[in-house]
């Protein structure tokens, strides 16, 4: 037991005592040293710290505009993707857990270490990319394992879905992520690295427009990065839905009529420029750019010398043949000469002492029968009277040599030349022996088919020439348009006066041409019952390989403009087959489309699927373009299934095997979305 | 023989220090939780602090000589206890510290805290305060020693090392010469290191936190990621704070366990370095004021579990708010008066408790 207090006089040494005291205060200044350069010191700093930890701001992607036809009939639509990422820091060990990854995600295992490799130097929080489009199962499969593979995270986005088969792709573009030399341009300045841009067609003229506005949210998260509360919410601007001028009965009349040939036709309404349909040959899967190119397309397509990327209707710049002759019988006209000018053709005629062969024997003809005949010693004499600076003054003034304006990216000037031109490039006098060729549509000019079109379809609108567009404009902001408009200032709308008897004889020289008779070259392309005037071009290719086969790299290139109808047309349309021999084969093409045409302008007229007293809107359009319409027409729906087939053309020289190949699902990707039905715009 | 005792001798100005510095803990408790799932820990931490005064006045009334008395028992207690828990204790983040008994849990390694104190006193003021022989320095030490490895076994190396202060005060008042303590020291150093490096005795992840906070930055998801998050708390303070329930970095949870452990880095987020200093200061005038009490006590066992007691609290607080502000490494051990928790709470008060009953009794002779 304790000694009761034996130790009652002992006390505490205060030296002791006061010497713990002062320890205690020493101690006690350091812990507020300590303070102080945390607090004090240290604030700025440290609060630039906390706010890296806390706000994550979560990217709102706008969805993009959708694109529809003229008949708002959906062309391009979004759809609901998600994709797989790999986040490093929430799993330390996460080289074990790879090959279950790729098991369950179906990827190969080396490519995704590889990937892993690749953003080696990447922060542990940055999600990896690892596999995009993930399928129900895969999904599935990441669901199933949070808790064993917590690195797994997918992210729903919306991505762009785009017609199969290349359909229209030309046209419409495809999206990407931005480049970093796109970023570098002055019209990229408000672009982020990762941004998903417009690259060609629509999507890269009107991305402006299409994009919309990311929003973003400022989520302050805790230290798991768990999401504890939001501090505000600038919501995403959805980008503007547009319609086009295109027809997709026409679009997929012209993309059946060409086939697999090589080459572009484009249909337009020379009335006001609107373009109703637009291919280009051969074509390309624009879904494939929807994510990220795989390196093997990409190659494939850039090596191909048959240019799949190249919009031939607006890039492709090669010799109009006689399709020029449209030009040289107006310049004729306008300057006097060709109204008593009488050629006698003996199969060609001898010019500057050099011997220039025409097709035929025509014999003795004047400017109404060399346009149908498109007798080459008819329009060698007329350039040898012109000379080349009255052609080119002429071809200039109809819009040769420079570009329409039409609005979409990358549109080549094609080349007119002159006296002019060859000193500036050559630095020599022109030789006058070459207006002969020039005179033919041969030698140095160069159109693209949409410059052809503008500008024989605007001689036979009496000098009324217009600039083509793939959108209506009165969907677009104001200052929008004008900043299109005033992007080539010398061309788009545009009047050239002409003397009408330069019109009739021009345009009735055309509809001659498309009308039964001796050596009229498009006579096969006659439609009954219809004015349809047209001229076919068949233009020599000068150099190449192989000579003499069939659709052989000097094979001539075969051109063919057509109108209907022949003066004030309200359709025309311009068909360029790279190698396609004779113009007459394109002018077949053109005979199709014009056809299709018709046909639908006569059936609306009549309203043949709008009974008495139906008063539900029918969107005639898209049934009408099946020929197969449903057995009752009053229950418009059941032809969704129609419908698709007329969206989603299936062309069919190669259908089969894109479809068994890689666009298998893609394909299936179709049929279970029900948002592919007709939307109308709001 | 019936002592006179009265309230006017109690310590009111301890006392008032002791509940500002409760009421700063509540409201803080009450901030750092608002947005996690222990919201409401406050309103328990104010019934922690009534019961801790209550035990308070209980013992503020019980002669601290029969306490001195009673001990040895409760020491036997303690260590079956400390075993037991061992055995029976319910595990909780990988740790047996705590017994259930009924709705009650209770962690008997605080308890140990203030039996020791009053041991160590008895042992000491026996001795009478002359130099002490070499066996007289091993029996302390096998004294603190003995329940100190029970609960580093349990393992909870935080409060183990918290009944060093009680043994070195001991010794420091006691007698110990200069000699004795510059054997012990080097004794000390040797054994420390010998442990580290054998690996046994400290489990890798109580090394890892030991040293975490030299270099937070090494491994800032590791170890040393509580010491980055919580100087960052501190350092976005600034001076005058962010005001209460602004903190990010505790609201936020970026700072770890902000109601309890590390209470300070919350306070001094949201209060700056003028909080942080105030409550410094509260803290610097109550251990003054226990010490004062320590120097007028009547005998020399009341003096040393004073001393004992003001040991373990400095101690406390230099070692949290060390940790808090990096100069420290984490190691579990609470702020007194300032951290959640009912265990820590009960033993502050039983202590004050004590140390006031010595206080009332200086006069008694």
């Amino acid at each position: 037991m304790y000694q009761d207090r034996g130790n009652r006089g002992e006390k505490l040494s205060s030296v002791k005592s006061t010497a713990v005291q002062y320890g205690i205060l020493m101690m006690m200044l350091a812990l507020a040293a300590g303070l102080w350069r945390l607090q004090v010191l240290g604030a700025s700093n440290f609060r630039e710290l906390a706010q890296q930890n806390r706000i994550r701001k979560v990217p709102i992607l706008a969805p993009r505009g959708k694109l529809f036809d003229r008949e708002n009939r959906l062309i391009v639509d979004n759809y609901p993707s998600v994709s797989c990422f790999l986040v490093r820091e929430q799993n330390k060990n996460i080289d074990a857990d790879l090959p279950i990854i790729a098991q369950g995600l179906h990827l190969d295992l080396d490519q995704l270490k590889a990937t892993l490799r690749h953003y080696r130097a990447a922060p542990g929080y940055q999600p990896i990319p690892i596999k995009q489009d993930v399928t129900a199962d895969e999904q599935a499969f990441i669901e199933a394992h949070r808790n064993e593979l917590p690195e797994l995270e997918s992210i729903e986005e919306s991505r762009r879905l785009y017609p199969r088969d290349g359909f229209a792709a030309h046209l419409i573009g495809y999206v990407g992520e931005v480049s970093e030399e796109d970023l570098n341009q002055a019209r990229y300045a408000a672009y982020q690295p990762g941004d998903v841009v417009g690259k060609a067609g629509v999507e890269e003229t009107y991305d402006q427009l299409l994009r919309g506005e990311d929003g973003s949210r400022d989520v302050i998260v805790d230290s798991h990065g768990r999401e504890v509360g939001i501090l505000g919410t600038d919501h995403a601007k959805p980008g503007q839905d547009l319609r086009l001028t295109i027809d997709l009965d026409l679009q997929r009349e012209a993309e059946i009529a060409l086939g697999d040939n090589n080459g572009a036709v484009v249909v337009m309404d020379p009335r006001n420029g609107e373009i109703l349909a637009l291919v280009s040959h051969p074509s390309y899967d624009p879904n494939a750019f929807a994510v990220r190119i795989h390196k093997d397309e990409w190659n494939r397509l850039i090596t191909d010398p048959r240019h799949p990327l190249m919009n031939k209707a607006i890039q492709d710049q090669l010799a109009p043949g006689s399709t020029f002759k449209i030009i040289m019988s107006a310049a004729g006209m306008q300057e006097g000469i060709a109204q008593n000018m009488h050629v006698n053709c003996a199969g060609g005629g001898d010019f500057y002492g050099r011997f220039f062969k025409c097709d035929h024997h025509h014999g003795m003809l004047d400017i109404h029968e060399a346009i149908p005949m498109s007798c080459d010693t008819f329009f060698y004499t007329m350039a040898q009277r012109l000379g080349i600076d009255t052609i080119a003054k002429y071809a200039t003034s109809f819009g040769l040599s420079q570009r329409t304006g039409i609005d979409l990216p990358n549109e080549m000037t094609g080349l007119m030349p002159s006296t002019q031109w060859e000193m500036k490039n050559f630095h020599q006098k022109y030789y006058a022996g070459n207006t002969i060729s020039v005179g033919i549509g041969q030698g140095e000019t160069q159109v693209t088919p949409i410059q052809l079109l503008r500008a024989l379809s605007g001689l036979a609108s009496d000098g009324h020439f217009v600039r083509p567009h793939t959108v209506n404009p009165d969907q677009l902001p104001k200052d929008f348009h004008q900043a299109i408009l005033d992007s080539f200032p010398g061309s788009g709308d545009k009047y050239v006066p002409i003397n009408d008897d330069t019109w009739t004889t021009v345009t009735d020289g055309m509809a001659a041409a498309t009308t039964p008779g001796l050596y009229h070259t498009a006579e096969g392309a006659h439609i009954d019952g219809v004015d349809f005037a047209g001229k076919t071009g068949t233009a020599q290719v000068v150099g190449g390989g192989d000579t003499h086969v069939k659709g052989g790299a000097r094979t001539p290139n075969s051109w063919f403009v057509g109108m209907v109808p022949r003066r004030n047309p309200e359709l025309s349309v311009v068909v360029l087959q790279e190698h396609g021999d004779w113009g007459s084969n394109s002018a077949k093409i053109a005979q199709a489309i014009v056809t299709v045409y018709v046909n639908k302008q006569r059936r609306q007229e009549h309203n043949v699927l709008q009974r008495a007293g139906d008063s539900k809107p029918v969107e005639v359009g898209a049934i009408w373009s099946e020929p197969a319409a449903p057995a009752d027409p009053s229950h418009p729906a059941d032809a969704s299934d129609v419908l698709r087939e007329g969206h989603f053309f299936v062309n069919p020289a190669h259908s089969a095997a894109t479809i068994l190949g890689k666009q298998a699902s893609a394909a299936s990707l179709f049929a279970e979305l029900p948002l592919r039905r007709r939307e109308r715009l709001p | 023989m019936r002592r006179f005792l009265s309230f006017r001798d109690f310590d009111w100005v301890l006392l008032l220090m002791v509940l500002a510095l409760c009421v700063v803990s509540v409201a803080e408790i009450y901030s750092a939780t608002l947005h996690t799932k222990y919201l409401g820990f406050d309103k328990k931490q104010v019934y922690w602090i009534l019961g801790g005064l209550a035990a308070m006045l209980v013992f503020a009334r019980i002669d601290y000589h029969k306490l001195i008395d009673w001990v040895p028992w409760a020491y036997g207690v303690c260590l079956v206890s400390l075993v037991a828990v061992k055995v029976v204790g319910v595990k909780v983040l990988g740790a047996r510290r705590w017994i259930k008994i009924g709705p009650m849990h209770f962690q008997p390694s605080e308890w140990v805290k203030l039996i020791l104190i009053l041991m160590v006193a008895r042992y000491f003021a026996n001795l009478g305060g002359r130099s002490l022989s070499w066996k007289e320095i091993f029996k302390a030490f096998a004294l603190v020693g003995v329940p100190m490895l029970l609960v580093l076994a349990q393992p909870d190396m935080g409060t183990a090392l918290t009944y060093s202060p009680v043994l070195i005060a001991g010794l420091f008042l006691g007698g110990i010469n200069w000699r004795q303590s510059l054997v012990l020291m080097t004794a000390g150093l040797v054994l420390v290191v010998g442990a580290w490096n054998s690996g046994k005795v400290l489990k890798p992840y109580q090394k890892a936190r030991l040293t975490g906070f030299i270099n937070p930055d090494n491994d800032p998801k590791g170890a040393g990621y509580q010491v980055l998050q919580a100087k960052i708390a501190v350092g976005a303070g600034g001076i005058w704070g962010k005001g209460a329930e602004k903190g990010t970095q505790t609201q936020g949870a970026f700072i770890p366990i902000p109601h309890a452990d590390f209470i300070f880095a919350a306070f001094s987020e949201e209060h700056g370095f003028v909080g942080a200093i105030v409550v410094l200061l509260l803290y610097f005038f109550v251990l003054m004021r226990l010490i004062q009490n320590a120097q007028t006590a009547a005998d020399l066992s009341g003096s040393l579990i004073i001393m004992g007691i003001v040991a373990v609290l400095t101690f406390q607080i230099m070692v949290n708010v060390g940790m808090v502000i990096g100069f420290m490494p984490v190691t579990g051990i609470p702020l007194p008066l300032m951290s959640y928790g009912g265990s820590s709470v009960l033993f502050t008060f039983l202590a004050l408790g004590v140390a006031m009953n010595v206080r009332m009794r200086r006069f008694v002779n």
